[in-house]
C-alpha cells in the first residue's frame, strides 16, 4: 500500500514512516506543510494520505483544508486525518463530500498499533474510521433525528461510524452477524437511505449521524 | 418610527411630565431643609447628624430624577464618591465624606434651577396636549353654551356654528404636535439636569478608576485560581501518568529476557497511561484555550460548541474576520457558559446564539425557549460571565421572566482587527 504522510513533528514524522513501513506500506512522500500536501498527491496518487490537521505554515487546520481540497481535486482520494483533539465539526466536514474513504483519529490512537493500520487500510478501501471519541460526543446528545432509532440500533450506528464491519460488529456487541444486518436494514429505513449500494448507505448514515 | 410607536413614547412622556411637576415642587423644601441644616452646623453635634441626613434626602430626590432622565433617553451617572471605610452615619468621617464632595453641592446648587425648570418644562409638556384635547372635545360643550365670548385657537371669539367646528381640526393638530413634542421636552429637562447632577469631568475619570480597580482586581483574582488550577491538573494528573508510564516501561525492560509474555502485558499497560496521560493534556488544554477556537476563530467554535450541546441549537453569525485573540477566548467562555446554563438548568427545547459585531463592540446573544426565572445572584455562571466580560468593559443583560424566555445579551467593546483570510487550502 502507497502512503503519502503530512505531518510536521519531525519525531512523529520518522516515527509514522517506521509504524506504516513495519506493517508493509510504502511511505511514497512525506510532507511537513499543508501547501506541499496537494502537489505530492496528485504526483504520487497514493492508496491513502495520513494528514495532521494542524500544519504550517498558519498552524490551524491547514491540513485539514489540504485534504478536502485534495478530494475536491481527486474524488474520492482517501484520507486519514490525524488531531490531538477530534471536533465533530471536522470530521463532518471532512465526509461531505459523501464519497467516503475518509477517516478522522486522535493521535494517539497510533499506538494501539494494530488498530492504527487497520484504520489506514479500511481507509484505503474506501471505509471510514471515526475516532471513538467523536462517537461519543455524538452519542451525548439527547435529541437528534436518530431519536426513532432503538438503543441497539445506536450502537451498531456508532460501531459503522467507527468503521466496523458487519463481523466486526457482531464480535463485539456479542450478537449474530445476522441480527447485525437487520439492525443495519431497520437503520437504513429509519433514516430514509434509498436502497443502492451497501457501502455508499453506510457513508451516508454515518454522516447523517454526524449531521445530527 | 412605527406611528403607534410614536404615539406610546409620546403619551408615555406625557405621564413622566405630569409625575416631574409634583417632583420639582418637592425640590423647594428639599432646598429650605439644606438651608437650614447647613445653617445649624454651627451647632456642634447637631451638624454632624442633620446635614449628612439632609444630603441623604436631596440624593434619594436627585437619584430619582437621574432614573427619569435614563427614561428620557439622557442617562445620568451617580457622580458621587464612594464611602471612606470605617465611616458611620452621624461621625466626622461621614460628615467629611459628605461636604468635600463636589457632587453634594452640585445637587445643592441644583434643586432651584432644577425645580424652575422641572415646573415649567412639565407644564408645557401638560398644557400643549390639552389645549389640543379642549379643541378636540370642547365642541359641544361650545356650542351648548352659546356664548360670543368663547374662542379656540385662531378664531376668537366663535361666532357661528362652522367656526366652531375648526376647532376640532385645530385641536386634533395641537394634540399631535404636543404628543410630538413631549419626549423632547423631557429629555430637554434631562439634559439640562445632567448639567447638575452628571459627573464633572474629574468625577467621571475617578469613577471610571474605581472602576478598573475593581474588575482589575477580579481579573487578577481569576488569573491565578486558573494558574493554580492549571498547575494543580498538570501536577496531579500528566505528570504523575508519565512517572508512572516511565516506571512501567522501565520494570517491562528489566522482564522482557526473563518473562516475555509478563513484559507485554506491562507495555500495553504503559501504552493505556500514556492515552490518559494525551486525554488529561487535551482537557486541560481545551480548558485553557480551545483548540477549535485557534483554528476557526470565534465562529468556527461557537459552531462547534453548539454541536456538542445536547439540545438543537441554531447559530447566527455576522463577524467581519478575527477578533482579537483575547476577546474570542473571553467571548467563547462567556457564550458556552452561558448555553451550558441554558441547557442545563432551562429544560429548553432548543438555543440559539447571534454572533454579531457592530465595529466597536461586539455582540452576543444566548436565548433559550426554557422555563425562564434564571437569576444572576443566585448562579455562579452568570456572575463569572459578567467577570470575564467586565475584564474587557463588556456587559452582561439578562432577561428570564418566569415562563421563559430566557435571553442573555452580552457586548464586548473591540474593534475586529483585519480581516483574515481562511487559511489556504493547499494549492499555494
Amino acid at each position: 500500500m502507497r502512503v503519502v504522510l503530512a505531518e510536521d513533528h519531525a519525531l512523529l514524522r520518522d516515527g509514522l514512516t517506521r509504524l506504516l513501513t513495519a506493517h508493509g506500506c510504502e511511505v511514497v512522500a512525506a510532507v511537513d506543510n499543508g501547501p506541499a500536501l496537494l502537489p505530492a498527491l496528485i504526483e504520487q496518487r497514493p492508496d491513502v494520505a495520513v494528514v495532521d490537521v494542524r500544519l504550517p505554515p498558519t498552524f490551524t487546520d491547514e491540513g485539514l483544508q489540504a485534504a478536502i481540497a485534495a478530494r475536491a481535486r481527486i474524488p474520492g482520494m482517501p484520507v486519514l486525518v490525524l488531531s490531538q483533539h477530534v471536533e465533530p465539526l471536522y470530521a463532518r466536514e471532512l465526509l461531505s463530500d459523501r464519497a467516503g474513504g475518509a477517516g478522522y483519529l486522535l493521535k494517539d490512537r497510533v499506538s494501539h498499533v494494530a488498530q492504527f493500520i487497520d484504520a489506514v487500510r479500511r481507509v484505503a478501501s474506501g471505509g471510514t474510521a471515526m475516532d471513538p471519541e467523536v462517537v461519543y460526543q455524538l452519542l451525548a446528545r439527547r435529541q437528534s433525528p436518530l431519536s426513532a432509532l432503538t438503543a441497539r440500533e445506536r450502537e451498531v450506528l456508532g460501531q459503522m461510524a467507527e468503521g466496523r464491519s458487519n463481523g466486526a460488529i457482531a464480535t463485539k456487541l456479542f450478537i449474530g452477524e445476522k441480527a447485525v444486518s437487520k439492525h443495519i436494514n431497520n437503520i437504513f429505513t429509519k433514516l430514509g437511505l434509498p436502497v443502492s449500494d451497501d457501502d455508499n448507505r453506510r457513508v451516508l448514515a454515518v454522516l447523517t449521524y454526524l449531521n445530527t | 418610527m412605527d406611528s403607534r410607536d410614536w404615539i406610546r413614547d409620546g403619551l408615555r412622556a406625557v405621564l413622566s411630565g405630569l409625575i416631574a411637576i409634583p417632583l420639582a415642587v418637592l425640590n423647594l423644601p428639599l432646598f429650605g431643609l439644606s438651608l437650614a441644616a447647613l445653617v445649624l452646623s454651627i451647632v456642634p453635634g447637631l451638624g454632624l447628624l442633620l446635614f449628612p441626613g439632609i444630603t441623604l434626602l436631596v440624593r434619594a430626590r436627585a437619584d430619582l430624577a437621574r432614573r427619569l432622565a435614563g427614561r428620557a433617553g439622557v442617562p445620568i451617572r451617580r457622580p458621587y464618591l464612594p464611602p471612606p471605610e470605617r465611616a458611620v452615619a452621624g461621625g466626622w468621617r461621614y460628615y467629611k465624606w459628605i461636604v468635600t464632595d463636589p457632587a453634594t453641592w452640585r445637587d445643592f446648587a441644583w434643586l432651584v434651577p432644577g425645580a424652575v425648570a422641572g415646573v415649567v418644562l412639565g407644564a408645557l409638556t401638560l398644557a400643549i396636549p390639552a389645549y389640543g384635547l379642549e379643541g378636540v372635545l370642547l365642541i359641544p360643550l361650545w356650542i351648548s353654551l352659546g356664548t360670543d365670548w368663547y374662542g379656540y385657537g385662531a378664531i376668537w371669539p366663535i361666532e357661528t356654528v362652522g367656526e366652531g367646528f375648526l376647532s376640532l381640526p385645530q385641536g386634533a393638530l395641537i394634540l399631535s404636535v404636543g404628543i410630538a413634542v413631549a419626549p423632547y421636552l423631557r429629555r430637554f429637562d434631562a439634559h439640562f439636569g445632567r448639567l447638575f447632577l452628571g459627573p464633572t469631568r474629574n468625577a467621571e475619570l475617578r469613577l471610571r478608576v474605581s472602576e478598573l480597580t475593581v474588575t482589575r482586581a477580579d481579573t487578577v483574582d481569576a488569573q491565578a485560581a486558573e494558574l493554580r488550577r492549571i498547575e494543580r491538573d498538570l501536577h496531579d494528573g500528566a505528570q504523575v501518568r508519565l512517572v508512572s508510564l516511565g516506571m512501567t516501561i522501565g520494570l517491562a525492560e528489566e522482564m522482557v529476557e526473563a518473562d516475555p509474555a509478563g513484559a507485554r502485558k506491562l507495555l500495553a499497560e504503559a501504552r493505556e497511561t500514556s492515552s490518559a496521560a494525551l486525554a488529561d493534556l487535551r482537557h486541560l488544554v481545551r480548558g485553557i484555550h480551545p483548540p477549535v477556537l485557534a483554528e476557526r476563530g470565534l465562529d468556527g467554535a461557537v459552531r462547534a460548541l453548539a454541536l456538542a450541546v445536547p439540545i438543537p441549537t441554531t447559530v447566527e453569525t455576522a463577524l467581519p474576520g478575527r477578533l482579537d485573540t483575547p476577546v474570542e477566548s473571553a467571548a467563547y467562555f462567556a457564550v458556552a457558559e452561558a448555553l451550558a446554563n441554558a441547557t442545563r438548568h432551562s429544560f429548553a427545547r432548543t438555543t440559539q446564539v447571534e454572533l454579531w459585531h457592530t465595529g466597536s463592540a461586539l455582540l452576543m446573544r444566548v436565548s433559550d425557549d426554557g422555563l425562564g426565572g434564571a437569576d444572576p445572584s443566585g448562579g455562579s455562571g452568570l456572575r463569572g460571565i459578567e467577570r470575564r466580560l467586565a475584564a474587557f468593559d463588556g456587559t452582561m443583560s439578562l432577561s428570564s421572566p418566569p415562563g421563559g424566555p430566557t435571553v442573555v445579551t452580552m457586548e464586548l467593546p473591540c474593534a475586529s482587527s483585519s480581516p483574515k483570510i481562511t487559511p489556504s487550502s493547499g494549492t499555494g
